[in-house]
């Protein structure tokens, strides 16, 4: 691994999963507590609608990426909100939907589709320099508006009449939410590639949620971890010569089984009172 | 707040006039009419699918009447939001939700913060005090979800009560904890109401008619005419078929027997 280094793009993909799991351990926490699981995968599945729309106007497909995630992020969150029953039904669709019309666009799209796979399975190794660069920009964003909206966002994720009653503006806060998940979702897609998103955006959030039991401790864990599993993802996949984004994702699925089988050990370390 | 009539006892905090609510064009109450006076203690009871959360939902503004009028402290529901403390049912929670004691109770202090305020040292002198009155400062560290029912009830009405409000409203507050525990809850919401008007729903009819000072009837109308105890009369307008009703969990005999008249005057 040492030797690695000397590459520009062993630097780069280490950056880069640094900073993944910066917006990763952030918002995933949140994605985990707010149990919307499935509607970040619809998210991050009808974002490949915007790649396909990128490859057939010929503009740049994180651009048509950014713009697919964030209003079916909008799309989702609203139906999420709003409609009583059902919501998953429709955020599947949704999710469906966007996929197809990615598909539909790349197959109307003439020439050859340089890239293509790497949108869905990541290629970590190769993210130029000035993707770093959005990457931090869109971990700075996110910082500053859960900074600023910390209290709020806690109220909503805990209790969302609580917070309606306490004139929290509840649906603004959860569209900005869902729009930092869409964001989060596009940085990811570079890493492990969008159909393995949901995975690595819950899974170092739900193994930090079974240690600590405070929310900014489950954050700042979740990004070690996050930090953790791609660089020893990375180390896996440069010296066996596999696929990262797939070998980041068995990393940090192994890590979660393992947390998991092991919860009840930990357990007794929390006596219940009570009950 | 201007009371030209402060003089009058007791004045009147809530005030419901003919309130047609549901949803989908469906009213689930009708033509519902409620005064409540200030340092009230009043109990509704009611069947499942009564009303009960559709009569709460309109006094926090969560849902607009389609007929009638509610005020809260002579103002709109909007306006007079601030002066009510919301105590949630304590039964839907995530355990695993990373949150302490302190932060739950600390929301309490939403209302006075708005969008980018921080909370102040004022603040947390409040939660303080809030949770000190529910006996649960010292638990202030403990995730709440290692906490029993009847705690985190406790701390619930902790939340409620850094508000600093007029008016507390419960719903359904002893559905998690058994019948010790419930009675000390009790204990507290007596002492608070010294100083507190408190409205609480439930279909816990034997402890509440024990415990309050005026009892009601909600199933779909309103059978309240604030009264200490529940008339057979009241329960045989709301439950339709009482005997069945109550059947559940709760032996009918357990009603005080008492005079009619007594009740309806």
């Amino acid at each position: 691994m040492i030797e690695a280094l000397q590459f520009d793009f062993m630097r780069n993909a280490l950056m880069a999963g640094v900073l993944v799991s910066i917006a990763c351990g952030i918002i995933g926490t949140y994605v985990v507590i707010n149990r919307i699981v499935f509607l970040s995968g619809g998210i991050a599945h009808a974002a490949y609608g915007g790649i396909g729309l990128g490859y057939f106007f010929k503009f740049n497909p994180v651009l048509g990426a950014i713009i697919f995630s964030l209003a079916s992020a909008l799309g989702m969150g609203m139906v999420h909100r709003k409609t009583r029953q059902r919501a998953d039904t429709i955020i599947g669709v949704m999710w469906a939907i966007g996929m197809a019309l990615g598909i539909i666009f790349v197959d109307l799209t003439e020439g050859y589709k340089a890239d293509l796979m790497s949108y869905l399975f990541g290629s970590i190794l190769a993210v130029p320099s000035g993707d770093l660069l959005i990457m931090l920009a869109l971990d700075i964003v996110i910082m500053l508006l859960v900074m600023l909206f910390y209290k709020e966002l806690l109220a909503v994720s805990f209790d969302e009449t609580f917070a309606a009653v306490s004139g929290v503006p509840v649906d603004a806060i959860y569209l900005m939410l869902v729009s930092m998940i869409a964001l989060t979702v596009v940085m990811m897609m570079r890493v492990v590639g969008l159909i393995m998103v949901i995975a690595l955006l819950t899974m170092p959030a739900a193994i930090s949620g079974m240690l600590v039991r405070d929310m900014k401790k489950m954050m700042v864990l979740a990004i070690i971890l996050g930090v953790l599993f791609t660089t020893t993802g990375l180390w896996f996949s440069y010296s066996l010569n596999l696929t990262s984004g797939a070998t980041i994702i068995l990393v940090s699925g192994f890590a979660y089984l393992l947390a998991m089988a092991s919860r009840p050990l930990l357990r007794p370390m929390w006596p219940e009172s009570g009950q | 707040m201007t009371q030209p009539t402060a003089t009058e006892t007791p004045r009147e905090v809530i005030s419901v006039r003919h309130v047609w609510a549901g949803y989908d064009h469906e009213p689930v109450l009708e033509d519902i009419n409620l005064s409540v006076g200030e340092l009230d203690f009043i109990g509704l009871i009611g069947p499942n699918g009564g009303g009960k959360t559709t009569l709460l939902r309109v006094l926090l503004g969560l849902l607009s009447p389609m007929r009638g009028e509610v005020r809260v402290m002579g103002q709109s529901v909007k306006e007079g939001l601030h002066h009510i403390g919301y105590v949630p049912q304590a039964v839907e929670l995530d355990r695993d939700f990373p949150i302490k004691v302190w932060h739950v109770a600390r929301m309490g202090r939403l209302g006075k913060r708005g969008l980018l305020q921080r909370y102040t040292a004022k603040d947390d002198k409040i939660v303080a005090e809030a949770l000190r009155s529910v006996e649960m400062l010292d638990l202030r560290d403990r995730p709440i979800g290692e906490l029993s029912g009847g705690q985190r009830q406790r701390v619930y009405i902790a939340r409620a009560l850094a508000k600093e409000p007029t008016i507390l409203l419960l719903d359904e507050p002893m559905a998690s904890v058994d019948p010790q525990v419930s009675a000390s809850i009790y204990d507290l919401l007596s002492q608070l109401n010294e100083r507190i008007t408190i409205l609480m729903i439930s279909h816990d009819m034997t402890a509440i008619s024990s415990h309050v000072k005026t009892v009601g009837c909600l199933n779909r109308r309103l059978f309240y005419h604030g009264g200490e105890h529940l008339t057979p009369e009241m329960l045989e307008l709301a439950y339709r078929c009482p005997i069945e009703l109550i059947a559940h969990g709760v032996p009918h005999r357990v009603f005080p027997k008492h005079d009619v008249e007594e009740a309806r005057r």
